[in-house]
C-alpha cells in the first residue's frame, strides 16, 4: 500500500520560556492509504495533539508533514482549510453537532459549505449515508433530539461527506455505552473495507484497538510502537 | 453565499426570544429616528407656513430711476434732481411678464399688485395704513385673504376695501361703512368696507388696506403698469433657483424670499442640527446593541464556529454568516420600527392641517426610507467586529470547550 500521510520528526510546543510544554518531542509517521489503526498511549502523551496537527487544525513548531503529496507545513490557512474540507473527515468524542440543525444538514455541511449552498445531489448522499448509519427514520430529526449514540453515527455520516481519504477519530466511542460503541465501530470497519477510507482512530479502549489492523503507540511525544 | 444566510436565518430563529429582543430594540431606535424627521420636518414645515406662508416667496419689484442730472458742456454737473420719495417707481411691461412669469415651473400664483403708503379717515379719526391693491379675482394669491375673513368678502371691485379687524375696531367701523382712503400722493376716494380680515399678526390686522387693483391706479395715479410682482411657489425651499431663473427670463431683479430671512434660515438650520444629533444617537444606540447582543452570540457560539471551521468553513463564510445576521436584524428592526413609526404618526393631523397646540408631526416626512436603509447599514457595520472575533476563533479551543 502507498502512503497516504507522513510526518518526520514531529515537534510541537505550547507556550514559551520556562512555561514551555514540549508535546510532541521529533514524532515520526507513516500511514498507508487505507489502513484502520488506533492511536494508544496514556492521557498527555500527544494523541490528541498529533490528531489535531493530523487534521491541519495546528501547525507543528518544526517537522515535516505531507499528505496526498502536499506539503502542509508550507500551506496558508486557507489552503489548509480547502485541503482539509476535501480530504480529511473528523469524528470527535463529543460528537459536536451543529444543534440547530437537523441531522441531514449537519451530514451535508461540509459539502454545502464548500459549494456554498445545499444541492440536491449533496442531500442525496447525505440520506444515503444516514441510512447507512441506520438512522434512515432520523433523517429531519433537530440533531439535539438524538441520542447519544445516534448523534455520534450522524458524526460518522458527516465526516464521511465528502468522501475524504482520511479520517481522524479522537475517542470517538469514549462518551458511548458498550452497546453503541460496537455499532459505531463495526461502521467504521465496514466503511474502511468497502471504500478503502483511511481511519486513525485515538483510543483508550484496548478492545477497541484490537478491532484495527494497526496499532500505533504514543509515548512521551514520540512513536513507541 | 446562499448558504450562509440560511445558517444566519437558523441562528436568528433559534433564539427566538434574543431576536424578538434584539429586533425591538432596533425597531425602537428606528422609530425613534422616525418621529424625530416627522416631528423636526413638520415643525420646520409650521414654522415656515407661519412666517412664510402668507408672504411672497419671489418679488420683483419696480427699480426707482436714477435721479435725472445736468451737465454742462464741459462736464460739470449743474443741477441734480432729488430722488421722488413720493413718486412711485413702476413696473410698466407688466402685462407682458405675469404670463411669462406663470409658464415657470414650481410658480403657483402670480399677482401684480400697486402698493403704497396712505391714510384711513372717518370723521376726525385718522389711521396711517399700507394700501395694496389686487387684481380682482386674484386676491388670495399670496395672502389667504378669503382664508382670514371674518366677516363679508374677499372679494374686491370698484370702490370697494377689505380692512383688518383691528383696524375696523379702532375706527369703529362697520361692515357696509363708507370711510375716505387717502394715498400719500394726495389722491383721495371714498370707498364701502365689504370685508373684514383677522390673520393673527397685529401688524397686518391694524394697518393694511386691500383695494381692486383700478382704484389702486386711481389713488396712487398709476394709469399703466404695478409697483410689484409677487409669486407663489409650490415649493418655498426652490425660491432661490426660481428666483434666478426668473431673473434670467425676464431681465427683472426678482428676489426670493431667502435675501432677508437670514435669522430664520438660521433658526431652522439650528433646528434641523438638532435633529441630525437626535437621529444619530439613535442610530448609535442600534449599533451598539447590534454588536453586543451578536458579540454575545459569537461568544457562546464559539464552540459551533470550531466545529464548522474543522470542517471546512474558511473565515470568510464565518464573517458572511454573522454579518448577515447583523443585517437580518438591522432590516427586520428597520421594518418593523417603521411601520410602528408610520402607525403612530397616522392620529396626527396632515400637514396641510397644522393647528397651534398640537405638534406638527408630518407623516410624509418619516424618512422610512432612509431610516431603514441606515439601520441596515449600521447593524452590519456594527456586526463586523463580531463577525471578525468569531472568524479568529482558534477551532481547537474552541471544539475542546
Amino acid at each position: 500500500m502507498s502512503a497516504l500521510l507522513e510526518v518526520d520528526n514531529l515537534f510541537k510546543t505550547f507556550g514559551q520560556g520556562e512555561a514551555a510544554t514540549r508535546v510532541l518531542r521529533g514524532l515520526s509517521l507513516t500511514l498507508e492509504a487505507g489502513a484502520m489503526a488506533a492511536l494508544l498511549g496514556p492521557s498527555g502523551s500527544g494523541k490528541s495533539t498529533l490528531l489535531t496537527i493530523l487534521g491541519t487544525l495546528m501547525k507543528p513548531t518544526s517537522g515535516s508533514h505531507v499528505m496526498l503529496g502536499v506539503n502542509l507545513v508550507a500551506a496558508d490557512d486557507r489552503a489548509l482549510t480547502e485541503f482539509r474540507n476535501r480530504h480529511i473527515g473528523f469524528v470527535f468524542q463529543f460528537h459536536n453537532l451543529l444543534p440547530d440543525f437537523t441531522a441531514l444538514e449537519n451530514v451535508v455541511f461540509p459539502t454545502a459549505v464548500r459549494e456554498g449552498r445545499e444541492t440536491p445531489a449533496a442531500r442525496a448522499r447525505g440520506r444515503d449515508l444516514l441510512t447507512r448509519m441506520g438512522l434512515g427514520e432520523r433523517i429531519d430529526f433537530p440533531s439535539a433530539n438524538l441520542s447519544g449514540g445516534q448523534k455520534q453515527r450522524v458524526a460518522v455520516a458527516r465526516a464521511l461527506m465528502n468522501r475524504p481519504e482520511l479520517v481522524l477519530a479522537d475517542e470517538p466511542t469514549g462518551n458511548l455505552d458498550r452497546e453503541s460503541a460496537m455499532q459505531v465501530m463495526d461502521l467504521i470497519a465496514e466503511i474502511n473495507r468497502d471504500e478503502g477510507t483511511t481511519f486513525l482512530i485515538s483510543t483508550h479502549d484496548e478492545k477497541i484497538a484490537g478491532l484495527c489492523r494497526r496499532q500505533i503507540v504514543v509515548g512521551d511525544g514520540v512513536v513507541t510502537g | 453565499m446562499l448558504y450562509a444566510l440560511k445558517i444566519a436565518a437558523r441562528y436568528l430563529t433559534a433564539s427566538k426570544a434574543q431576536t424578538a429582543l434584539l429586533v425591538s430594540g432596533v425597531a425602537v431606535g428606528v422609530f425613534i429616528f422616525i418621529f424625530m424627521s416627522a416631528l423636526i420636518g413638520g415643525l420646520a414645515e409650521f414654522i415656515l407656513s407661519r412666517t412664510v406662508g402668507d408672504i411672497s416667496h419671489v418679488t420683483i419689484k419696480a427699480e426707482d430711476r436714477d435721479p435725472a442730472i445736468l451737465i454742462a458742456p464741459d462736464g460739470h454737473v449743474l443741477a441734480v434732481t432729488e430722488r421722488g420719495r413720493a413718486r412711485t417707481a413702476t413696473l410698466a411691461e407688466a402685462a407682458t411678464f405675469v404670463p411669462l412669469i406663470e409658464t415657470v415651473p414650481g410658480v403657483t400664483a402670480v399677482s401684480p399688485q400697486i402698493s403704497g403708503a396712505g391714510f384711513v379717515m372717518r370723521g376726525a379719526q385718522v389711521a396711517q395704513v399700507s394700501v395694496t391693491g389686487l387684481e380682482p379675482g386674484r386676491e388670495s394669491a399670496i395672502l389667504d385673504l378669503d382664508g382670514y375673513i371674518i366677516d363679508g368678502t374677499a372679494r374686491l371691485g370698484s370702490g370697494t376695501v377689505v380692512l383688518g379687524q383691528r383696524l375696523v375696531d379702532d375706527l369703529s367701523l362697520r361692515l357696509g361703512q363708507t370711510m375716505r382712503l387717502q394715498s400719500s400722493g394726495g389722491v383721495s376716494m371714498v370707498l364701502t368696507l365689504t370685508g373684514i380680515f383677522q390673520t393673527g399678526n397685529g401688524m397686518i390686522d391694524a394697518s393694511s388696506a386691500f383695494v381692486a387693483l383700478p382704484t389702486a391706479r386711481t389713488l396712487f395715479a398709476l394709469p399703466q403698469g404695478v409697483t410689484r410682482i409677487e409669486i407663489k411657489l409650490a415649493d418655498l425651499n426652490a425660491a432661490d433657483d426660481t428666483a434666478q431663473r426668473i431673473r434670467a427670463l425676464t431681465g427683472l431683479d426678482a428676489v426670493p424670499w431667502t435675501d432677508g430671512a437670514e435669522q430664520l434660515m438660521e433658526a431652522l438650520n439650528a433646528q434641523a442640527q438638532t435633529g441630525y444629533f437626535l437621529k444619530s444617537f439613535a442610530l448609535i444606540t442600534i449599533v451598539i446593541g447590534v454588536a453586543s447582543a451578536l458579540l454575545l452570540s459569537t461568544y457562546r457560539r464559539r464552540p459551533e464556529i470550531g466545529i464548522m471551521r474543522a470542517m471546512g468553513a474558511g473565515r470568510g463564510f464565518v464573517v458572511f454568516v454573522f454579518v448577515t445576521q447583523g443585517a437580518l436584524i438591522g432590516l427586520m428592526g428597520g421594518l418593523t420600527g417603521a411601520a410602528l413609526g408610520y402607525l403612530a404618526l397616522l392620529p396626527f393631523p396632515a400637514r396641510d392641517d397644522f393647528r397651534v397646540g398640537t405638534l406638527p408631526m408630518d407623516i410624509t416626512q418619516g424618512s422610512y426610507g432612509l431610516a431603514i436603509t441606515l439601520t441596515v447599514i449600521g447593524a452590519i457595520l456594527a456586526s463586523i467586529l463580531p463577525a471578525r472575533a468569531a472568524a479568529r476563533v482558534d477551532p481547537v479551543t474552541a471544539i475542546g470547550q
